[in-house]
């Protein structure tokens, strides 16, 4: 009744190979991108911009971007810190170097040379599988952290280390440095997630997306039947490197505005980013979002719920809240090991049956 | 345990602004937890007790109330901008964020707020300069001192030669860990010392590669600059390598109980720079037993009352709450904000008289904040740790460091800092 394809005709190609066929599926997605465009900026302050709905949005465009390499194309990657950081210093340098270039372009630019850096360290991944890949992108991980602590250019010879984003604008408004506004930050950011899910929904479901699943799945049948093992993974590579590395640049600029390159991009947010697509789902766009929301908003929810309204010590929240999402993580993967997106697909299948069983 | 004051706290999402009450609040972002927990957790009860005290005892500074506002940063940059956000619209007066890598991070913020910060040995070395960093103070002493500091006692150790000797540096590979670096280098090219750079990781619970390399280059002197599980394990692993522990000096933030006591006898002879006294034969401290800690409102359990970072934290507070005083003497009104707090930092004078006031005469040396120099007089000693009687104690005396190769860094760091952000330097 709700949910049903039934009576929804389609009249073209376009129409019934659209991404969400169902009416309310379609209608759902509209209104989130309203409240999100248009309601959401007008209601946001510092507070939820900085510490909720950035980082949110920012980790979600690493987690789709892992989601892409380890999800779809089962190229297990523990380097995603490192490919971070790829994207902040090469924006930080493309910045200092060239004042004058506008600011999304350097955003894109520095996914770019992330994706050639992470294309370089997926040749591995034409030769080994699984855990040992894993192993072989944390020495990535290792690798590009001492590299940026090391080599001076990177941090232009500041005595510090640290990097700082210069201000820049888009259309007028500040988007980067101290006094850039919420609302513009926000957008901003909001303008290249949607970019970056529309365009992997589309890679995913396309042609380049069930050569990866091919090859992820059963890599020798793939090459038998004709999938080009060699490039489909490197492009997996380039393209999760691409979103990795503008989530990287967007976490400098926009969201934290100064880095030290090793608590910033150290392991800890490679382990973080894989566990937002493990607990989201492998292999979904849906997933990733969810993932992100739960590793990233989960914790500020329960500190300011435990702080702020229960007003317990800060020390004991927390601790409290490494045992309660620790507690979460496993409860979620116990239930359903193939993460939320799962509950969520088969919240619908349900759904398109309700209210009858079968 | 734990009490009201804590639990009084609102960093409940600030959608809507909280209530104007009259009050002088002071956000303390704090990490209790972590690999720095343990000496974070000590600053953050001496800073917290000393606001205790004067609600207690004089009944809040000029007459309104303070408020600590606590918040967790596990030392992590996102979770300080988080507190930082969460705790500004609070009618926070001034941040003292204790972490160099935060400081970093909220020079601008704070320039942009209006929001002044006072990293009191720690941050931003060159915010020394007040005409690019008029928000940010770093009085008494900053990194560059302590190094300078450092260099003149091993000097006074070596009849005022260090040719030939060697120094190894451990750091944090932080940029609070680098901070020391170009003065070191400088110093090293003047008084003729070979310097090592040794960089640990963070947590730094890992070093015996830099130990090994110290058991084989066999240097003269050790200098450490650590923070929290860091320092445990280089008083540790130095004890492990024989290294002579009176040729090994910790900067303030590698001198503390908890530093020295897992080591037990083998850490006894091992130097840390100083600031500020040791000890509690001051009678503020009375008044601290008695309204406070007698009182059970201590934010700790009480018995860290007395140890180095519990002073420390205790002294910043002190420095804000007198700030606070010059500020309301200077405008007339008992409830400053920001603005009035950072004319207050900039006018600050600490001397006998106004310590004395206050029952810590003597605690820290004497000195006037202006517009030019935000760093203070530098004045630093050297303690020593004494295993037998678990206590530090000062083994030198407050000697100014070298300001005619400090000084030069600081105007260049400042200007560069200028160049990049478009700031004009001058007085507010």
């Amino acid at each position: 009744m709700l949910y049903r394809e039934a009576g929804d005709y389609k009249k073209t190609y376009a129409e019934d190979s659209q991404t969400f066929p169902l009416k309310l599926d379609r209608y759902g997605y509209y209104t989130i991108l309203f409240v999100a465009f248009l309601v959401v900026p007008f209601v946001i302050n510092d507070y939820w911009a900085s510490a909720i709905l950035i980082p949110f949005l920012i980790f979600s465009i690493a987690a789709l971007g892992l989601n892409i390499l380890t999800g779809y194309c089962g190229q297990v990657s523990l380097g995603t810190g490192g490919f971070m950081a790829v994207g902040a210093y090469a924006s930080y340098k493309l910045m200092t170097s060239f004042p004058d270039l506008n600011f999304m372009i350097i955003v894109l630019l520095s996914g770019v040379i992330t994706a050639g850096v992470g294309v370089i360290f997926g040749l591995p991944s034409l030769r080994i599988k699984g855990f040992y890949l894993a192993v072989a992108t944390l020495a990535a991980q290792f690798f590009l952290i001492w590299l940026f602590n090391k080599v001076g250019w990177f941090y232009n010879y500041s005595a510090s280390g640290q990097i700082t984003a210069p201000k820049r604008e888009m259309f007028g408004f500040e988007v980067t440095g101290p006094s850039a506004s919420a609302e513009a930050k926000y957008l901003f950011v909001l303008v290249l997630v949607v970019g970056l899910a529309w365009m992997a929904r589309n890679l995913t479901r396309g042609r380049i997306g069930r050569s990866w699943m091919a090859i992820r799945d059963m890599d020798i049948a793939a090459e038998i039947i004709g999938v080009n093992p060699l490039k489909t993974k490197l492009v997996a590579f380039a393209v999760s490197s691409f979103y990795i590395g503008i989530s990287g640049s967007l976490f400098f600029t926009v969201y934290l505005g100064a880095v030290e390159v090793g608590e910033a991009f150290g392991i800890l947010k490679s382990f973080l980013v894989l566990f937002m697509i493990i607990i989201g789902g492998l292999g979904s766009i849906f997933g990733s979002f969810i993932g992100a929301a739960f590793l990233v908003v989960m914790p500020v929810l329960l500190k300011n719920v435990m702080v702020g309204m229960l007003g317990w010590p800060i020390d004991l929240a927390a601790h409290v809240e490494l045992v309660i999402i620790g507690f979460l993580i496993m409860f979620t993967l116990i239930l359903e090991p193939h993460g939320v997106a799962q509950l969520w697909r088969v919240t619908k299948q349900k759904l398109r049956l309700w209210p009858f069983p079968h | 345990m734990k009490l009201k004051k804590l639990a009084a706290y609102a960093v409940a999402a600030t959608m809507a602004a909280s209530p104007v009450l009259a009050e002088l609040v002071f956000p303390s972002l704090s990490y209790r937890t972590g690999p720095f927990g343990a000496n974070g957790a000590e600053v953050a009860d001496g800073f917290a007790d000393y606001m205790t005290l004067l609600n207690e005892r004089d009944g809040g500074i000029g007459g309104v109330m303070t408020r600590v506002i606590e918040c967790e940063t596990g030392y992590s940059t996102e979770k300080g901008v988080e507190c930082y956000e969460a705790t500004k619209g609070e009618g926070a007066l001034i941040y003292q964020p204790l972490s160099t890598g935060m400081t970093y991070q909220l020079i601008p913020k704070t320039a942009a707020d209006g929001i002044p910060m006072l990293t009191t040995g720690y941050g931003r070395t060159s915010a020394a300069n007040g005409q690019v960093f008029p928000w940010t103070f770093n009085f008494p002493a900053n990194y560059w001192n302590g190094a300078s500091a450092a260099v003149n006692y091993m000097l006074g150790e070596n009849d005022g030669s260090l040719e030939g000797k060697t120094v190894a540096l451990l750091y944090h590979n932080s940029a609070y860990g680098k901070e020391p670096i170009p003065t070191l280098e400088a110093l090293a090219e003047i008084y003729g010392f070979d310097l090592t750079l040794l960089p640990i990781d963070s947590p730094g619970q890992e070093q015996k590669s830099q130990w090994l390399q110290i058991r084989r280059e066999k240097p003269d002197y050790a200098l450490l600059w650590g923070w929290g599980v860091m320092n445990q394990v280089a008083i540790q692993e130095a004890s492990n390598i024989r290294f002579d522990m009176n040729n090994f000096i910790g900067v303030w933030w590698s001198g503390s109980e908890n530093d020295v006591i897992p080591a037990g006898m083998a850490a006894d002879g091992y130097k840390a720079l100083t600031f500020h006294a040791v000890g509690t034969d001051f009678p503020m401290f009375d008044d601290l037993q008695q309204y406070v800690v007698g009182a059970g409102l201590a934010a700790g359990t009480g018995e860290n009352v007395g140890t180095v970072l519990y002073n420390r934290g205790m002294y910043g507070a002190m420095l804000a709450a007198e700030a606070v005083k010059v500020a309301q003497e200077m405008n007339g009104v008992a409830q400053i904000d920001a603005g009035m707090m950072r004319q207050g930092l900039e006018n600050l004078e600490i001397n006998d008289e106004n310590m004395a006031a206050i029952g810590l005469q003597g605690f820290g040396p004497n000195f006037e904040v202006s517009c030019e120099n935000h760093g203070g007089p530098g004045l630093v000693a050297v303690q020593q740790w004494d295993a037998t009687a678990q206590e530090w104690s000062i083994i030198s005396d407050f000697a100014p460091s070298n300001m005619d190769v400090i000084q030069p860094l600081i105007d260049a760091d400042s200007a560069a800092f200028a160049a990049e952000s478009g700031i004009v330097p001058g007085c507010m």
